[in-house]
């Protein structure tokens, strides 16, 4: 009954999207109040409803109603409550429910929250959200319903695959989604502001906080995936560029390249149309990012789903979508025209070199994740584009951009010197090779770039703080402080922002650089040599878990004869899924992770084991948190909040009100 | 019941990837097969390299590899085994098991695509901030302001 009801709540949904697809937007064209003033009803009213609906099919998961379908076919009673739950958006259907119920989320925030958008451009921008809502409501209706009942209720399910059943998977879907959805939010205000014909520096500031959050969302997402990677699959591995990973990682490169751009538009009213055409463009990523993963049309390690008919229709969404705002921007850009001037060296001009050097590396992964795709299909050729091609492709951009950001941030606005840039970033400078040469002389030669990553991550991050440290001007120390304390928190966030950026670069050439492996046959109550330390094996038992059994290992990190750690690493089998996994020990640190696998009991007698020292691996996540935060700070300013009004919103105004 | 679970356990197929007996006793040349292994993906997987790979094949190549490198082959060479065969005597597996693909023919549109956006950019880029640059310079007066302005630099 209740999962019925929840189908039919999805249903409702759907319709009152129609209404809200029609209503405002003629309302807008035709001036006409009340017409534009039912999206404040529609768009809370969907997010109750796809919330009742979600509710209805997380009742059904938690109870472990096997009769309906996707519950017995993605759940088992014996799985952890935790389980039950993120089992939910485990699975396409489900996860495709979530997506909807985020993009109502997001409508009913501006329904909520944007009582200082300009009634018509608040209009617009519902109803092209709930075009974007009908899409998917009726995708989920005809091709992935999560409702479907059987017949015969089975008397127990099929269970999760069990490399999903994890803390760390369980909650990066919903940040992931929050940050994809979230781009719609940018793309909606892009395609209304064309339908305007009006972009000026009060529609950037009122972008900007969809677009932060959006970004910052993807941000945690991506990096608990990659966490997830990092302590699930069994070797460490961080990142794989695979085709899902990149799926994310080309929205999240974009949306950091709208949100650079837009600063130019609210501070400087320049690079307008541009920016618009980065508002659908990330968007446009996050839908292929949603083709490539539902489609499972590139073969990947996260294609569970794999339906050509499902395919075809975000297909189909991805090309009416994307193919109308650009078709749109095609006739509107020209009349965005740019009010402000600046000189070759100039804030604005190093935003233009981000904007560059991003959109041209989220170029580079697209084209090299389709690669194996347009090869196969054009000309029959099967190959593959992995980890090495990205490495060398990818990463040239990625450093110049390290290398340009810290002196682009101090630049002045309009006209800077890149020469006093240079001086006051000398010491950092100094300070960045030093820590590289340090990196040099303790390398174990894994990598010859790791020095010099290590040396581009300590520029970007002492980049950040001497930007920081600089706003509080020629002071005495107290004075200083406190002006900088009392800067905007924007200007945080900025620097918050960076310096993360900077820790995770950092993290990642550290970790390629000083790396330590080893791989051996271990009898139980060896004791053998890793880097500076000594691991013990000191017992392998069986344990049996809720619904797995594994081989645990008791195993014991020496630093001479102090003991450092006591992990206990398993190998777990499910027999409802029929699959082994490997569940490494970590001992996590500031410096240097453990990190240790046991293996299978070899012919001769023993286990093999893998002992890994991974230093500075925490740094990488650690900054991709700082990121988070940096953009977490920014949203809270309150320039972002005290909103230019419409009535404000002349030209320069919101300029002059810096 | 535990002879039962390692049973379950090995029929589940190796869940490791490098096996402790794979590993060369030369360390130069096991780093070596590292670094070709990086490159080199597993046939029957889903975007997984050899080395992190658990399957069957995956191992033999893993051992292809360290044969060809103690018989005395350059890195090349043994990529070209691998890729190419050996007529008469082994198939070879063909570019597919190549992560980073080879800079030749059609590739070349996949390896020349950043460098091209990057060039086609940087004049889209320059062109944006020459036009800001201008703007500044041009006096966008109408006649009515000129006058005007004639009028207040008079009085």
């Amino acid at each position: 009954m209740i999962t019925e009801l929840g189908h039919f709540a999805l249903i409702l949904a759907a319709c009152l999207a129609v209404i809200q697809v029609f209503l405002p937007m003629i309302g807008a064209q035709k001036g006409w109040r009340d017409w534009m003033a039912t999206a404040d009803a529609t768009a809370p009213a969907q997010f109750i409803l796809v919330g009742g609906s979600f509710a209805a099919l997380t009742y059904a998961f938690v109870t472990s109603d096997f009769s309906v379908l996707l519950v017995y076919e993605n759940s088992h009673s014996a799985k952890p409550m935790l389980y039950k739950v993120s089992g939910v958006w485990g699975n396409h259907e489900g996860s495709m429910l979530l997506w909807v119920l985020i993009l109502t989320i997001y409508g009913a925030s501006v329904s909520w929250f944007g009582g200082n958008l300009p009634e018509k451009l608040k209009a617009r921008v519902l109803s092209v959200q709930a075009a974007v809502s009908v899409a998917f409501y009726a995708f989920i209706l005809f091709t992935s319903n999560p409702f479907l009942r059987l017949d015969n209720p089975p008397f127990d399910g099929q269970d999760l695959n069990p490399l999903l059943q994890d803390p760390g998977l369980a909650f990066h879907p919903p940040f992931l989604y929050l940050g994809y959805v979230g781009l719609s939010m940018s793309f909606s205000f892009a395609v209304a502001a064309l339908i305007e014909g009006k972009v000026d520096a009060a529609w950037a500031r009122w972008v900007r906080p969809w677009t932060l959050s959006a970004w910052l969302f993807l941000t945690i997402g991506i990096a608990l995936g990659s966490w997830w990677a990092y302590y699930e699959l069994g070797w460490g591995g961080f990142w794989f560029w695979d085709p899902v990973e990149n799926a994310s990682f080309m929205p999240w490169l974009v949306g950091a390249a709208l949100l650079h751009s837009a600063i130019v538009v609210e501070k400087r009213e320049a690079l307008k149309s541009w920016t618009v055409l980065l508002a659908i463009l990330a968007f446009a990523f996050s839908l292929l990012g949603t083709f490539i993963v539902r489609s499972g049309v590139i073969t990947s390690v996260h294609a569970f789903a794999t339906d050509p008919e499902r395919g075809v229709f975000i297909l189909a969404i991805f090309v009416v979508f994307v193919g109308g705002a650009l078709t749109l921007y095609a006739a509107r850009a020209a009349t965005l025209e740019a009010k402000g001037v600046f000189s070759l060296v100039s804030r604005e001009s190093g935003l233009v070199l981000n904007n560059i050097l991003l959109a041209v590396a989220a170029f580079v992964v697209f084209i090299g994740t389709l690669w194996p795709l347009f090869a196969e299909l054009v000309l029959g050729r099967t190959l593959s584009v992995g980890a090495p091609f990205f490495n060398a492709a990818f990463s040239p951009f990625m450093v110049a951009l390290g290398i340009a950001l810290p002196l682009g941030g101090v630049l002045a606005w309009k006209r800077g010197s890149l020469k006093r840039a240079m001086t006051s970033m000398m010491p950092v400078l100094v300070l960045s090779l030093a820590v590289g040469g340090l990196g040099f002389a303790m390398a174990t030669g894994r990598s010859g770039l790791a020095p010099l990553g290590i040396a581009l991550g300590a520029w970007v991050t002492f980049g950040g703080l001497a930007d920081l440290w600089m706003r509080g001007g020629k002071n005495a120390f107290g004075v200083r402080l406190s002006r900088i304390l009392r800067l905007p928190r924007a200007d945080w966030g900025k620097a918050l922002g960076h310096v993360g950026l900077g820790i995770t670069i950092f993290g990642i050439s550290a970790l390629l650089g000083w790396q330590t492996e080893d791989i051996r046959t271990a009898q139980i109550g060896d004791r053998f040599p890793v880097a500076r330390w000594e691991i013990e094996l000191k017992s392998v038992e069986e344990v049996k878990g809720p619904n797995y059994t594994a081989q645990r290992a008791e195993m014991i990190v020496w630093d001479g004869p102090r003991q450092v750690a006591d992990l206990f690493p398993e190998k777990r089998f499910y027999p409802v899924a029929g699959m082994p996994t490997t569940e490494a020990a970590i001992q996590n640190g500031i410096l240097r992770d453990f990190y240790l696998v046991i293996g299978d009991p070899q012919t001769g007698g023993g286990y093999a084991v893998r002992t890994y020292v991974k230093p500075f691996a925490n740094w990488i996540w650690g900054g991709a948190i700082l990121m988070a935060l940096g953009g977490l700070l920014s949203l809270t300013d309150r320039r972002l909040r005290v909103a230019a009004g419409a009535t404000r919103a002349t030209p320069n105004a919101t300029v002059a009100a810096e | 019941m535990i002879r039962l679970i390692a049973l379950l356990v090995l029929l589940a197929g190796p869940v490791f990837a490098v096996q402790p007996d794979e590993v060369l006793d030369d360390p130069a040349l096991e780093a070596r097969a590292r670094e070709i292994s990086a490159g080199l993906r597993c046939p029957v997987c889903q975007n997984e390299n050899i080395d992190d790979s658990n399957a069957t094949v995956s191992r033999d190549l893993r051992l292809r590899v360290r044969e060809r490198l103690l018989a005395g082959d350059t890195n090349e060479e043994v990529v070209d085994y691998l890729v190419y065969g050996k007529p008469g005597e082994f198939a070879g597996f063909g570019e597919f098991i190549l992560l980073r693909p080879e800079a030749e023919g059609a590739n070349l549109v996949l390896w020349l695509a950043g460098p091209l956006a990057l060039i086609l950019a940087g004049f889209a880029g320059w062109a944006t901030i020459r036009s800001r640059r201008s703007a500044g310079t041009a006096t966008d007066l109408t006649e009515a302001e000129k006058s005007r302005l004639q009028e207040i630099l008079k009085s």
